[in-house]
């Protein structure tokens, strides 16, 4: 018996961890031949994209980077986010901007990742495309919504162009403020920064 | 004390469970697919839940500074529901996710011929994708169920050193231990094992390849479980090592043999900032 390794409290950073799948030069070999069997449409690209995150860690890029290379078809996109986990989703809504699908294919997966409670399929949905295509009123929804769950209004792309001279928005900031100070609760300094935005 | 819960169903728990698991040192779990104690009446309500399994519950764990993966199957009970048997069809899109460490729970609970051809589609789905598997062993004739689970698995082409048997007690873990699979023993507060009868199973079989978990769930079972265990452990002269072995660095061991399991602590990018679980910042920032 060993001298013991652990101290109360503490966490797992401590310890013994078994090595992750790959090196990151590893990763970067794998990735490379993922791209181009994603790049050629090759059967099976959509395994690579599955994996991505046990060959190359948990950033949401080498997938993003596969879907832009696989550049898929609206009907397969929508088909990689509702069957994807939470880091397959996130990849879809990010890689929107590049792949540009059709509003009537690619809004609908934004407005389920609103839906969500997981944070971070909220702030991937806010990129680029949304900031196109997104109507205001689901739009406003978003920024409330952000505003709610604590993802920095940062994250939001075009910001700034489309808060812009919007009035309702700037209302409904004002209303969810009032709400805020009501119950006694401070009113996040996000809030102020985007009713600034709107010129209101 | 660290600990690695290898058997909890999460999804029944609460935020608070999720609380006190981390303040007891629990820092990382696998949950099992199972059955919700509800019947499910369709693959497409095992599809929601896998998808659950995958996404909201290890977010929702994030939030507490826990890591959560999983293991996917169509559990033994529901396997005789010809209702739910066609989910096996479409588990292969399942296991190629990267949060998955096992096939499972996996097993038989009544020993029927359907839940024979579940468990042996299984096994062979875990050997085609390098994982794995969490077997559940039956409540009810345990002994006969464990010889028939073990025949099972020598059976298959998945080795005895890549199988967990759970929910072994003092019946069955001679036999266990001499087929060469790893040994999972569920604590809980009235059945299956207890804290001081898990302790002098250790005393007698030994530390190496056993697993401990609460597989708590819906029904009435202690997610600190253990720690109890760890505690009893260090009460009966057990030394701090031992503790780290059978609750950490064993189920380590075993969910690294997917090569997917993942222990450095849960992300908290700006992304993560938020905190959809507190409907709002609390009242004091």
């Amino acid at each position: 018996m060993t001298t013991a390794p652990t101290t109360p409290g503490a966490g797992p950073d401590d310890g013994p961890r078994p090595p992750l799948a790959a090196s990151d030069a590893e990763a970067q070999r794998w990735l490379d031949a993922a791209l181009a069997e994603a790049a050629g449409r090759a059967p099976g690209w959509q395994l690579r994209f599955a994996e991505a995150g046990r060959r190359c860690g948990p950033s949401d890029t080498p997938r993003v980077r596969l879907l832009c290379a696989a550049r898929p078809e609206a009907a397969e996109t929508a088909r990689l986010y509702h069957q994807g986990t939470a880091a397959e989703r996130r990849a879809v809504l990010l890689a929107l901007d590049t792949l540009d699908p059709d509003p009537a294919d690619g809004l609908p997966l934004v407005e389920d990742a609103l839906r969500a409670n997981d944070t971070t399929l909220v702030a991937a949905a806010l990129g680029p495309y949304a900031a196109r295509h997104l109507a205001p009123h689901a739009w406003r929804h978003a920024v409330l919504k952000c505003l709610f769950t604590g993802v920095p209004v940062t994250t939001i792309a075009r910001l700034a162009d489309r808060a812009d001279g919007d009035g309702e928005l700037a209302r409904m900031l004002r209303d969810y403020a009032a709400e805020r100070t009501a119950a006694g609760r401070p009113v996040p300094d996000d809030l102020h920064h985007v009713l600034a935005l709107t010129g209101h | 004390m660290r600990i690695f819960d290898p058997h909890i169903h999460m999804t029944s728990r609460t935020t608070d469970d999720y609380e006190a698991m981390h303040a007891a040192g629990v820092r990382a779990v696998v949950e099992p697919a199972f059955w919700l104690g509800q019947p499910r009446t369709s693959p497409a309500s095992f599809h929601d839940y896998f998808d659950a399994l995958l996404g909201w519950e290890p977010f929702r764990a994030a939030q507490h500074g826990i890591t959560h993966h999983c293991t996917i199957a169509l559990n033994p009970k529901e396997a005789n529901d010809p209702r739910c048997a066609p989910v096996l069809e479409d588990l292969p899109r399942f296991l190629v996710k990267d949060q998955v460490v096992a096939v499972g729970e996996i097993g038989y609970d009544a020993m029927t011929a359907a839940e024979d051809a579940a468990l042996e589609h299984q096994l062979q789905l875990a050997a085609d994708h390098g994982l794995p598997a969490l077997v559940h062993t039956p409540h009810r004739d345990k002994l006969t169920g464990l010889r028939r689970t073990l025949d099972a698995v020598r059976a298959s082409a998945l080795g005895t050193d890549r199988v967990l048997v759970d929910h072994l007690n003092e019946t069955t873990v001679a036999e266990a231990k001499d087929s060469g699979c790893w040994l999972g023993f569920s604590v809980y507060p009235d059945t299956k094992m207890d804290e001081e009868r898990m302790v002098a199973v250790l005393r007698e079989f030994g530390t190496e390849r056993v697993l401990v978990n609460s597989a708590a769930d819906w029904g009435r079972s202690d997610p600190l479980k253990t720690r109890r265990v760890g505690d009893a452990m260090l009460a009966a002269g057990f030394d701090a090592d031992d503790v780290d072995l059978v609750l950490w660095r064993n189920p380590v061991a075993f969910y690294s043999l997917s090569g997917r399991l993942r222990l450095e602590p849960p992300a908290a990018g700006p992304t993560h900032a938020g905190n959809s679980i507190l409907r709002g910042a609390p009242a004091e920032v």
